[in-house]
């Protein structure tokens, strides 16, 4: 590692209306090595990377590139300092041939334009540099996996002489093969002095290719730490905002709920699964028992819960409800089996934001009983009447367009949509994300009362303590995978669960050439 | 419904938001203009000899009729954030199977009313298929109604063996050319249609789905509401009204002009629903506004014709009729003309916001 950073960015702040969405933060990437961003959702990645690729102004701050200070009107700035990205989604021209997409807007030029001969030429030479010397340039890019995709973006941006290579989320969608031929790329990179920024939700592969680390959390900067010196434990920590003294403190606190384990089984998935998105799992749900998913973001918790409610297609697996086996392949056959399942993207999946409040809150009762059989007007009161009042949403005028509630109320009436089907499984997927403390503690406290009142909750989120406090199960993933059950009760704290994920190495699924041996840690 | 009108201003408030309130205003302008030049061109007068009423509004309203029709499908279809382009080919289609079949059939009631089943049926088969390429197959809507709209006049040509055919049915006829109570047979049918399909998608959750899939397509399915059913059922309609509107304008004349019958009316169609009110984005629709879009396309048609406009020229006339009223139902310039008169000039807020 060289003794001067390519990138240095000092007390970024930037703000978006209402909203500190990056607060002081410092980076720094030197050249010639790995450098993971690391923070749970909305900790302010991605605000990061955009104020470095000039997609954002900074409100406060200097960037500099090179020692030399630096501002960035726009994205062909950044790439003229040599930052290049590639997005979690490939950016490139499906329609074009790979080489072409390589060299796009570097076109070798000759007396009549375009020399497409020594442009596929030069393709094949920085294909070959990286590897990549099979590809046939002159294919289709729609042809090739999107692995490879995403290693022809990677040569492209070489093409632009990158020297800041900026991978935001690369893996996401790549099986372990494809992801060992990626990093062998990026370490190739590396040695060549190139510095790699790289975004990823898996700890494996975080573990398997980073030389250093950076945590965000809420916008704010934790820490710089080299890779090695931090085990996942710790990191986890870092990311959630806990120290491992303070996770030991918190207590379960379902025990005193005291759920019977005798109660009757709802439901009963055995190797539910669908390919790409979560490995195939079994699970059990009892009447009026609330069930948690634990994991990280992106470790399979919602694709696990879209399954169950239809909201995906399963490719694999069998379904009991009520002991009858059914398939539930469409959200509205969830509806039918009395499954509801509120997304945690609540403005995209979940409230219809032009419609009102009255409107949203039928939707679901309506879209069960069909467009034939209108609720009568009565009914609509009555429903919208006892979940407005038994939910707290404000304002209370149901007329109101949903855009205008504030993101708690948004979540309450959402709530309300899916209280009215009178569900026997209520899937609720962060559905504490965002709001306010108050709204948090109410939505919390509905949830035990319809455990009580024999609905199986599968409750997921993001925090652990809440995880923890509400569920008498907790089923952990990590990876697109369950890799534990545990019974809730008075030893299980959140500390438990981050033990279990950290501890919990995929073998199978992590590239395996540098990585770290997650050390245990003395709780 | 809404509870801010109070008194006779509020309740003037109230229509003058309506977003079809300025299409209602571009109708009396033009009729105005209309009667600047004769001022006799409102009066309307009775025939004793078919019990009718007679004068230019009466035309207008017969003329209206098939442009209701295509309008209000195409409104729907619009809210559910798809178009129908193919409402005019379908026209032909619909004018094309009822011409054909009547050449050969008796000139008896039971002859017309058999032509009418057939002529709407293959309608609403052309309309389910555009909502199987749509929902099913996945294709984007413009496609393949666009699809459509090219195959369907073809579609047309084959039936008719590439002749405009003519045929002979009073019963058939009289669907376009005849008069009830004092009034146009066509137009009373066009608005009992618009009534009851109005009925249909306000009295059922048929509105209330669409909108919800038209505003949001991601939630409204999770909410379990079935976007494949409804699209079907959605360009469905759209077929068969289109179908409607193609035995309407087929009847007056008793041919089928392969050509010329239908050519051009979804802009039209387009024009009307946009005009009613309803974004092309989708999501809220309004039919009430449609028809009185559909009404205004009609005088606009009319007045062209009635000035002595040249042919030439018609589009470019009709052209800027319609810019000028989107201009004022647009909320950018509404917003412009109010600062303007209020402050002067205040410079736009909405541009600071997050990029």
């Amino acid at each position: 590692m060289s003794q001067s950073p390519i990138v240095e960015m000092k007390d970024i702040s930037i703000s978006f209306p209402g909203v500190k969405a990056l607060d002081g933060v410092d980076f720094r990437l030197f050249p010639g090595e790995v450098h993971t961003l690391m923070g749970e959702n909305g900790a302010g990645k991605s605000t990061l990377i955009k104020a470095l690729t000039g997609v954002y102004r900074i409100d406060e701050g200097v960037i500099s590139v090179d020692g030399d200070v630096v501002q960035f009107q726009g994205t062909a700035d950044a790439q003229e300092a040599g930052v290049s990205t590639v997005y979690q989604e490939v950016n490139l021209c499906s329609n074009l041939s790979i080489g072409e997409n390589v060299m796009l807007g570097h076109e070798v030029r000759g007396r009549f334009g375009v020399n497409w001969k020594a442009t596929h030429e030069a393709a094949t030479k920085t294909l070959r540099k990286l590897g990549l010397g099979h590809l046939d340039p002159r294919a289709s890019l729609a042809s090739i996996s999107l692995a490879m995709q995403q290693l022809v973006a990677i040569s492209r941006a070489m093409v632009t002489q990158a020297r800041v290579l900026i991978l935001d989320e690369p893996t996401s969608s790549l099986d372990s093969n494809e992801v060992e031929q990626l990093f062998s790329v990026m370490r190739q990179l590396r040695d060549e002095g190139v510095a790699i920024l790289f975004v990823s939700h898996f700890l494996e592969q975080v573990y398997a290719i980073s030389d250093r680390l950076t945590v965000l959390r809420n916008g704010q900067f934790v820490g710089e730490y080299a890779t090695g010196e931090l085990d996942q434990a710790s990191l986890i920590g870092k990311m959630i905002g806990k120290e491992i003294t303070a996770l030991r403190s918190l207590d379960s606190q379902s025990a005193a709920r005291g759920h019977r384990q005798d109660a009757e089984t709802v439901y009963l998935a055995r190797g539910l699964g669908r390919k790409g998105s979560i490995e195939p799992f079994d699970i059990e749900l009892k009447r009026g028992e609330v069930v948690g998913l634990a994991g990280l973001l992106g470790s399979g918790r919602t694709e696990l819960a879209r399954l169950i409610y239809g909201a995906d297609r399963p490719d694999s697996g069998d379904v009991e409800i009520h002991g009858h086996k059914v398939a539930v392949h469409t959200p509205a056959a969830g509806l039918r089996r009395r499954i509801a399942f509120s997304s945690e993207n609540r403005r995209d999946e979940g409230i219809i934001r032009d419609l009102t409040v009255r409107e949203n809150l039928v939707l679901g009762v309506q879209a069960k009983r069909g467009w034939a059989r209108p609720l009568p007007r009565k009914q609509v009161d009555e429903i919208v009447d006892k979940y407005m009042v038994e939910l707290g949403v404000r304002p209370s005028d149901p007329n109101r367009a949903m855009r205008n509630l504030s993101g708690g109320n948004q979540q309450k009436a959402l709530l309300g949509r899916w209280l009215a089907t009178k569900p026997d499984i209520l899937i609720l997927d962060e559905p504490t994300r965002g709001i306010d403390v108050g709204a948090k503690a109410e939505i919390q406290e509905q949830v035990l009362q319809l455990a009580a009142e024999g609905v199986a909750v599968i409750f997921i989120s993001s925090e652990l303590e809440e995880v923890v406090r509400l569920s008498d199960r907790i089923i952990v993933l990590k990876d697109h995978r369950m890799i534990a059950e545990v019974t809730n009760g008075p030893e299980v704290s959140a500390e438990t669960i981050v033990k279990i994920i950290a501890d919990h190495s995929t073998e199978q699924n992590a590239p395996v050439a540098r990585a770290h041996k997650t050390k245990e840690v003395a709780l | 419904m809404s509870d801010n009108g109070t008194g006779p201003a509020g309740f003037l408030k109230e229509v003058v938001r309506r977003q079809y309130f300025w299409g209602v205003v571009a109708i009396v302008l033009l009729l105005l203009v209309n009667l600047t030049k004769d001022p006799s061109y409102l009066s309307i007068g009775w025939n004793d000899a078919n019990g009718a009423l007679v004068g230019n509004l009466v035309d207008i309203l017969r003329a209206a009729a098939p442009i209701m029709m295509i309008s209000i499908g195409m409104c729907l279809v619009i809210a559910t954030s798809g178009i129908d382009l193919s409402v005019g080919s379908v026209m032909v289609i619909a004018g094309a199977v009822s011409m054909q079949f009547l050449a050969a059939a008796p000139n008896t009631f039971a002859g017309a009313m058999a032509a009418l089943g057939l002529a709407l049926l293959v309608s609403a088969v052309v309309g389910l298929v555009n909502g199987i390429l749509v929902s099913v197959v996945g294709l984007q809507p413009f496609i393949s109604t666009l699809i459509m709209m090219l195959a369907g006049r073809g579609i047309a040509k084959v039936i008719t063996g590439g002749q405009n055919t003519s045929a002979v049915n009073d019963s058939f006829r009289w669907i376009a050319n005849g008069y009830l109570f004092g009034l146009p047979v066509v137009f009373l049918l066009a608005l009992a249609i618009v009534v009851l399909v109005g009925l249909l998608v306000r009295r059922s959750a048929l509105g209330l789905m669409i909108e919800a899939i038209g505003m949001d397509p991601q939630a409204a399915r999770l909410a379990g509401v079935n976007r494949r059913g409804l699209l079907l059922a959605v360009y469905s309609i759209s077929g068969l009204l289109s179908g409607v509107a193609g035995v309407f304008a087929t009847a007056s004349v008793m041919t089928v002009d392969i050509s010329r019958t239908g050519y051009q009316l979804e802009m039209d169609a387009i024009l009307a629903v946009v005009i009613g009110g309803t974004s092309l984005a989708g999501g809220k629709f309004n039919l009430t506004g449609a028809t009185v879009g559909a009404l205004l396309i009609a005088t606009l048609d009319k007045t062209v014709v009635f000035l002595g406009v040249s042919s030439s020229a018609t589009p470019a006339f009709k052209a800027v009729v319609i810019v000028v009223l989107c201009l004022i139902q647009s909320d950018r310039v509404r917003q412009l003309l109010r600062s303007r008169r209020t402050t002067g000039s205040r410079p736009s807020r909405k541009e600071a916001v997050a990029a």
